[in-house]
């Protein structure tokens, strides 16, 4: 039995052992601690490729605990192994009061304290709607839907806009984990065969990936205050995902009874394949902006055209519902005729070959987005924003 | 003699208690039985003290809830005896939440 005195450190056997390490119940003190943490994220690293000199790396500051840890260990690891990356923090602002403008200034304390530029992009500025809005057109219900769809794409344009290699982001062991849980429970096979590699987006959009793989939740937090991170914490004030917490809580009940559950649930998800004959949806581009999407449009452009158009429910939903389908038939039409009349025009071929070009890097000139691009047609502001970046030093 | 104890909340743990971080409190003596103070014993003082709102979310059971850890002197508890430690004079009791946003 363990005294009020604790217990020596396994690693040292000098000092006194201020955590067990959940992964393998080894009490370490906290230098031991920090040096096993820090190494293990760097094997992480190096034995995955996920970097290469040079490059630009985003890396996507919630300002939240994990991205906090991630912006600290990445920045402190390119020193110390001289990775030769150029770091950048890379903040999504929803436009939701109360909750994340208070969690950018906590990305805004991390840009001052670690010395890493910042770049922010918007709701917004990227579809015209922040999510307090969405939530007064949709309600409280499925707001989530949105915001994930939407946040989605906004790294990835965010990143573009820093001309960022990569993007890194701060999903540990027990979110990876939980993924798998989930996409087990909604039999959502697609997801299940790809949401435990750590490097993901190779198809077209800017590789993401995940150096916290294999690092546990407990011992993130436990570096953060140890090290005295500043970091904030507060729950989205939009509605939790009821599903996801009852599979987090689950994955906490499991973990408090056999602490490797975690990491034992990465392992089955990495070991898993689909048999040949499960149909996988084909991933292909949007025909509106670009975006990679195994549906004619992404969901980002269907979400979109339902708030624009007064119907957010729209996209909500199983993807195949015939509203959807009757919608997407409508928009093709549409499409349709303004490529006509684009044909119609001289220079018609080059303009189209340079809206396609377009499309594929920033998304391109949508004239469901309100605002009038350089060229003339109406435009989110994205396109806009390219001539005049602003970063935040 | 009372225990005089210092309770602190992080990490999104002290939206339940009003968002106040730190509360110095004081355990009274215990009655007819043996006068210790376990974290056991702790955890359900605090829930008819300290709580202010949602309690499945602090504790589970007659521990916290999974998923919030606990600091105790700036140890561990799983180093120390977790449920079964016995608290000290002037002890300083941490509860992390790791529940929250990342």
């Amino acid at each position: 039995m363990a005294s009020a005195k604790g217990i020596f450190c396994e690693s040292c056997k000098e000092k006194r052992a201020s955590i067990k390490r959940p992964k393998t119940g080894q009490p370490l003190c906290q230098e031991c601690f920090f040096a096993v943490f820090e190494e293990e994220v760097h094997q992480t690293i190096t034995q995955n490729g996920l970097f290469n000199k040079g490059e630009r790396v985003a890396i996507a500051a919630s300002g939240g605990k994990d991205s906090t840890v991630l912006a600290y260990i990445m920045k402190l690891l390119n020193e110390r192994h001289h990775y030769g990356l150029d770091l950048f923090l890379l903040s999504v602002d929803e436009g939701i009061t109360g909750y994340r403008d208070d969690s950018l200034e906590s990305v805004r304390r991390n840009r001052d304290q670690m010395g890493i530029p910042l770049q922010i992009v918007s709701y917004s500025q990227l579809y015209g709607w922040t999510m307090d809005a969405i939530v007064r057109q949709i309600g409280m219900k499925n707001n989530c839907t949105f915001c994930g769809v939407f946040r989605r794409q906004a790294l990835d344009r965010g990143a573009l806009l820093l001309k960022a290699d990569k993007i890194v982001t701060g999903h540990n062991a027990d979110d990876i984990a939980e993924t798998v849980l989930m996409n087990v429970l909604r039999g959502d096979i697609a997801r299940l065969q790809r949401c435990t590699h750590i490097i993901t987006g190779s198809d077209g959009a800017i590789p993401r990936s995940k150096p916290f793989k294999y690092s546990y939740e407990k011992e993130i937090v436990m570096y953060a205050y140890f090290k005295k991170l500043d970091y904030f914490s507060t729950e989205c004030v939009y509605s939790p995902n009821a599903y996801r917490g009852h599979a987090r809580t689950y994955l906490k009940d499991l973990e408090a009874i056999r602490p490797s559950t975690i990491i034992d649930i990465i392992y089955s998800g990495d070991s898993l394949s689909v048999k040949a004959e499960i149909k996988l949806p084909v991933q292909g581009t949007c025909s509106r902006c670009g975006y990679i999407s195994s549906q004619e449009l992404c969901k980002a452009c269907v979400l979109l055209e339902g708030l624009n158009r007064g119907l957010p429910r729209l996209g909500i939903g199983k993807a195949n519902g015939s509203n959807l389908k009757e919608h997407i038939k409508k928009l093709q039409l549409k499409e349709e005729r303004e490529r006509e009349s684009l044909r119609g025009e001289k220079e018609g071929e080059l303009e189209e070959e340079r809206v396609k070009e377009d499309q594929l890097v920033y998304g391109g000139c949508k004239e469901e987005r309100g605002l009038k691009c350089s060229c003339g047609h109406k435009t989110d502001t994205l396109s806009l924003q390219t001539e005049n970046i602003s970063l935040e030093f | 003699m009372p225990l005089s104890v210092e309770i602190e909340f992080s990490g999104g743990a002290e939206l339940l208690f009003n968002k106040i971080k730190k509360h110095k409190i004081e355990l009274p003596d215990k009655m007819g039985v043996a006068n210790t103070w376990t974290i056991r014993d702790l955890i359900g003082w605090i829930k008819e003290n300290l709580l202010c709102e949602r309690p499945e979310l602090f504790v589970q059971g007659e521990s916290v809830r999974p998923g919030i850890l606990v600091m105790i002197n700036n140890i561990d508890w799983d180093l120390v005896g977790g449920l079964d430690y016995v608290i000290n004079n002037n002890d300083t009791i941490l509860f992390i939440s790791t529940l929250h946003g990342g």
